[in-house]
């Protein structure tokens, strides 16, 4: 499957985590995920985590884009 | 660089302190089960400004301008410091509006909720089963799409508008300012308003606190949604330790008083101690955060969250003004009928307010 891209830039909590759920849940293995503040980058990669996808982190800008892929 | 506030430990660490910083806080001075209470200490604000009249209950609290200078300065060290905004203020507005009216009908916001509990005051228990009721509401419009839309990045200037305001609410209450014989600025003579810690102890325990969180994302209505949302027990381990560490605090201070009848400012109605939560949780989720997360969010810079809490101050004096607020000898006149128009509002907010749930 492609990579699922989701950007969660400017939404509050826990919208972001909401967004990233309900992608996995969907069977996407390959994520994509664009958060634009700390917080919602360290509670995406938390969950992410918790469901069992490894990730990774690269900052853009003032955005940051976490990749994420089932382990 | 590894943010250690933010792993399990860390949120332990803050709930921890907050927990025992409250019953301190009320050892030193602060009223009886409400050494922390952000709802509280915003009405106590509101009618220190000649916002409500009601005399035993105006004070300009330091800690709530602790914890947005504290969550500022920790934003700034941290690189943090964001200003955003634009995302449906005047309906955050409002939720802040409600979210202290059903506070103030139960008494407390969910910290002194857990504060009230750790005191052995047993109407605790109906406020925060109404908390998690409204939370769990609030969940359900999560899941399907509630969204109030994208915040989007401000100039620098404007997250500064909040914290400037603290400070000015500062030097009104170290200068004691008068406006005119008898005020403004309001304070009480008798009655909670007037039970206060030095200010200095006040100020430097708020700006701990508001450090901390900012660093550790600190949230007790984020604590039971993630549970219900998405079973993650990462904030609710902070909020159990504020519970257990204040209770143990309180018990070695001689604070511990269990029972139902004559607890400290509170009232024995159920069904609106239950109601009232429930609508204070509902907003908070609706809004994104407790009202200690929002004054946290409002000194990183997130204006929205400013906006709620502005909605928080102006819904204090709305409370008292309108017969909403109860005391310890009740509900009050119009309270039940507040909490049903804020019910009504929250759900027509909830139903209205999506985005399309196919991603």
């Amino acid at each position: 499957m492609s990579t699922k891209k989701v950007d969660a830039r400017g939404l509050s909590c826990p919208q972001p985590v909401v967004l990233v759920d309900r992608a996995i849940s969907e069977g996407h293995t390959d994520l994509e995920i664009l958060v634009d503040n700390e917080v919602a980058r360290e509670n995406v990669q938390r969950i992410a985590g918790k469901r069992g996808y490894k990730t990774q982190v690269r900052y853009e800008g003032s955005d940051m884009i976490v990749n994420a892929a089932k382990s | 660089m590894k943010n250690i506030f933010s792993t399990r430990w860390g949120i332990i660490l803050v709930g921890a302190v907050i927990g025992i910083g409250a019953a301190l806080l009320q050892y030193f001075g602060n009223p009886p089960n409400m050494g922390i209470c952000v709802a509280c200490f915003e009405r106590d604000i509101a009618g220190a400004l000649g916002l409500h009249r009601a005399d035993v209950v105006q004070y300009l609290r330091p800690e709530i301008m602790g914890f947005v200078l504290g969550a500022f300065v920790a934003a700034l060290l941290a690189g943090e410091y964001k200003p955003r905004g634009g995302s449906s203020p005047l309906i955050r507005f409002f939720l802040g509006v409600f979210a202290m009216i059903g506070a103030l009908v139960f008494l407390g916001c969910p910290w002194r909720t857990l504060l009230r509990l750790a005191g052995g005051d047993g109407n605790a228990i109906l406020g925060l089963a109404g908390l998690i009721a409204g939370i769990f509401i609030g969940v359900g419009f999560l899941k399907n799409g509630y969204s109030l839309g994208r915040s989007y990045a401000q100039k620098k200037a404007a997250g500064w508008v909040f914290p400037a305001l603290m400070i000015g609410l500062l030097l009104l209450l170290v200068f004691q300012v008068s406006f005119a014989p008898g005020g403004p600025i309001f304070f009480s003579a008798k009655g909670p308003g007037s039970q206060h810690a030095p200010l200095l102890i006040s100020l430097i325990a708020g700006l701990v606190i508001g450090g901390l969180a900012q660093r550790s994302r600190f949230c007790t209505m984020g604590a039971f949604r993630d549970v219900i949302l998405i079973r993650d027990f990462h904030l609710i381990s902070g909020v159990a330790a504020l519970l257990v560490f204040a209770f143990i605090a309180n018990m070695l201070l001689g604070q511990f008083k269990p029972g139902f009848e004559g607890q400290p400012i509170a009232h024995t109605d159920h069904l609106w101690n239950l109601l009232g939560m429930t609508l204070a949780g509902l907003s908070f989720v609706l809004a994104g955060g407790c009202p200690g997360r929002q004054l946290f969010l409002s000194g990183e810079g997130d204006m929205d969250a400013a906006i709620f809490a502005t909605g928080m101050i102006v819904g204090a004096g709305i409370a008292h003004n309108f017969a909403i607020a109860s005391s310890p000898k009740g509900v009050a006149a119009f309270g039940p009928a507040a909490v049903v128009i804020g019910l009504l509002f929250c759900l027509l907010i909830g139903f209205t307010q999506r985005d399309k749930v196919s991603a």
